[in-house]
């Protein structure tokens, strides 16, 4: 495929998406380029986690309509092992518990060949030492300690394109430098990272900016724009505001 | 000695330490079809062993106030085909002492074999019982295990059965285990099996918390395939003021599989506290699929997620 080698990393094309038969993802349209930093912004409800869940291919949501083409291949149809050994990760707003799976396992799990050393540095990224490799990614870590595990998983993994739902959320002193440290660090390995959230700060480590609401992407653009935006016109609305979409980047 | 040698490899097999049954500052007790073939008793441990038609009757006393080391290291065997094997004993956990045992249990050729564990067990005041015990039952599905228990718990006391069986063929598995716990003890009893073929689990645990402020836990991992059962029923009961018990059942099935749980909670004492969570069906939705957005293949991923509930 000529068209491959330039279409971008992800391109989602007028997706329809419906759960238990109530559309919620009402015609995303969304692009995400290799290496870079992509963050969708959105209120609480907007959508934002089906978008990410849909992407991965989770089961329990319909495609109406539209397509998800990564690097020019459309997936939409695809199964979530197939996405995810294409290079396609997601980091779960609520992860899964699993009895009996040790942090160490569970970081390798995703790795192409076993790396000791990456896992070490994946642990690191995400400021957890390595007392935390033999315990268990059960009910006995903490909220925040389970969601550091599950980003330091998708570090371990080196991804083309990692989604992470609420990356931030539930995670004590790890700041935004934190945040943007561990996002640099993945986009220089050559990872692309969409990264959603409902925190208008996170906005500054992004190249490119979303603001989603309604199920709908209402503008992309640099991420200063679209935080304004955000911060300024974004209130709970029962109609979204319709606006153009799919603004040009430059 | 040949009886020893194999059983020492069935031991190994079955992720046993034969180092440890060489070693002697450990207690050892072996036993291959009816007959002893090794009996190490240590300081504070004493053990008695004759033989029966189909098996021994043992009799271990641990003296009050003494605390054991290294775990007890207890390996039972049935090496032919076919044979049964009865082990009738008596532990008597003498007051404020402590110890763990190690059992493994290997029928590596089964495929007529029975084997009975048939236990009573006290454990003293304020004294503590850890019993871990591993089954390695053969690929052929050809035996028959019936562990029964009677357990007495001391006030103060503690005691901890872990059965584990999740290599090979469950065969035919039939637990019943009685616990009563006196005073502020506690009882815990952690049984996970996999079955496949037309194995068959059968779990029946009863936890009697009688006296003030006892705590028990009944907790069962069944993972079953093909066209094995599993059945767990789970019985606790709070008769007396501050009593908490919980009953923690999960059956993982795939394939023509059965299983079922039935957990049973009674309270006498208005303060008592008894809670049950059973869960019976194919794996967690969200666990499976955070495995596969790793790039596991979907019998990886349930693999993974199967062992580690059984191992966990
Ligand atoms: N089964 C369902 N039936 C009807 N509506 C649903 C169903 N599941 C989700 N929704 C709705 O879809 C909308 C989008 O949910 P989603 O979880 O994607 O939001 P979100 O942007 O991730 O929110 P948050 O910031 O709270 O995580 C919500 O309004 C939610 O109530
Ligand atoms: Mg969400």
């Amino acid at each position: 495929m000529t068209e491959g080698k330039t279409a971008p990393l992800l391109q989602v094309q007028d997706l329809r998406v419906a759960r238990e038969g109530h559309e919620i993802l009402r015609g995303v349209d969304l692009q995400v380029d290799a290496g870079s930093v992509h963050v969708v912004l959105g209120l609480n409800g907007s959508g934002k986690s089906t978008l990410a869940y849909t992407l991965m291919g989770a089961g329990g949501y319909t495609t109406l309509g539209g397509s998800i083409l990564l690097e020019g291949e459309d997936i939409t149809q695809e199964p979530i092992d197939a996405r995810a050994r294409r290079g396609l990760t997601l980091a779960w707003q609520e992860p899964a518990r699993f009895e009996g799976l040790s942090v160490e396992r569970y970081l390798s799990l995703g790795q192409p060949e076993p790396d000791r050393e990456r896992l070490l540095e994946a642990l690191e990224a995400v400021n957890l030492d390595r007392a935390y490799l033999p315990r268990y990614v059960d009910e006995g870590l903490s909220g925040g300690e389970r969601k550091r595990v599950e980003l330091a998983a998708v570090f371990a993994m080196r991804p083309r394109l990692a989604i992470l739902d609420e990356p931030d959320s539930g995670i004590d002193r790890f700041t935004l430098d934190d945040i943007a440290t561990l996002m640099r660090r993945m986009a220089s390995e050559g990872s692309a990272v969409l990264l959603i959230s409902h925190r208008d700060e996170v906005v500054q480590i992004a190249d490119h900016a979303s603001l989603i609401c309604g199920g709908r992407i209402m503008q992309t653009g640099l991420p200063d724009v679209i935080c304004d935006r955000y911060t300024q016109y974004c209130s709970p609305c029962e109609q979204p505001i319709v606006v153009e979409r799919g603004d040009s980047y430059a | 000695m040949r009886d020893l040698d194999l059983i020492l490899q069935a031991y190994e097999a079955s992720g046993g330490d034969p180092d440890l049954l060489k070693n002697d500052r450990v207690a050892r007790l072996v036993i291959s079809g009816n007959e002893v073939i090794g009996l190490n008793e240590i300081q504070g441990i004493s053990m008695q062993a004759e033989p029966l038609e189909d098996g021994v009757r043992v009799r271990l006393e641990v003296a009050p106030g003494v605390q054991i080391p290294q775990p007890v290291h207890l390996c039972f065997g049935v090496i032919p085909e076919s044979g049964v094997q009865r082990i009738v004993s008596d532990f008597d956990i003498g007051d404020g002492a402590d110890v763990a045992f190690t059992a493994h249990c290997t029928f590596p050729n089964a495929l007529e074999v029975r084997h009975v564990m048939d236990g009573t067990i006290t454990v003293g005041a304020g004294a503590h019982m850890r019993y871990h015990e591993t089954h390695y039952h053969g690929e052929t599905g050809g035996v028959v295990v019936e562990p029964l228990a009677r357990v007495q718990v001391g006030e103060g006391g503690s005691y901890t059965s872990t059965f584990s069986l999740s290599e090979g063929r469950a065969g035919k598995v039939a637990f019943q285990y009685e616990v009563d716990v006196a005073e502020q003890g506690s009882a815990e009893l952690n049984a996970r099996v996999m079955g496949y073929g037309d194995d068959e689990v059968l779990v029946r645990e009863t936890i009697r918390l009688n006296g003030v402020g006892a705590r028990g836990l009944a907790k069962s991992r069944i993972a079953l395939r093909e066209n094995a059962r599993g059945e767990v029923y789970g019985t606790t009961e709070g008769n007396a003021a501050g009593t908490r018990g919980h009953i923690d059942c999960i059956e993982i099935v795939r394939d023509e599989a059965i299983a079922n749980a039935v957990p049973v909670v009674r309270v006498t004492d208005p303060q008592a506290q008894v809670t049950h969570e059973a869960a019976i069906g194919t794996v967690d939705k969200k666990e499976l699929e955070t495995l596969l957005a790793r790039g596991l293949t979907e019998e990886q991923a349930v693999d993974v997620i199967v062992r580690g509930m059984l191992e966990g």
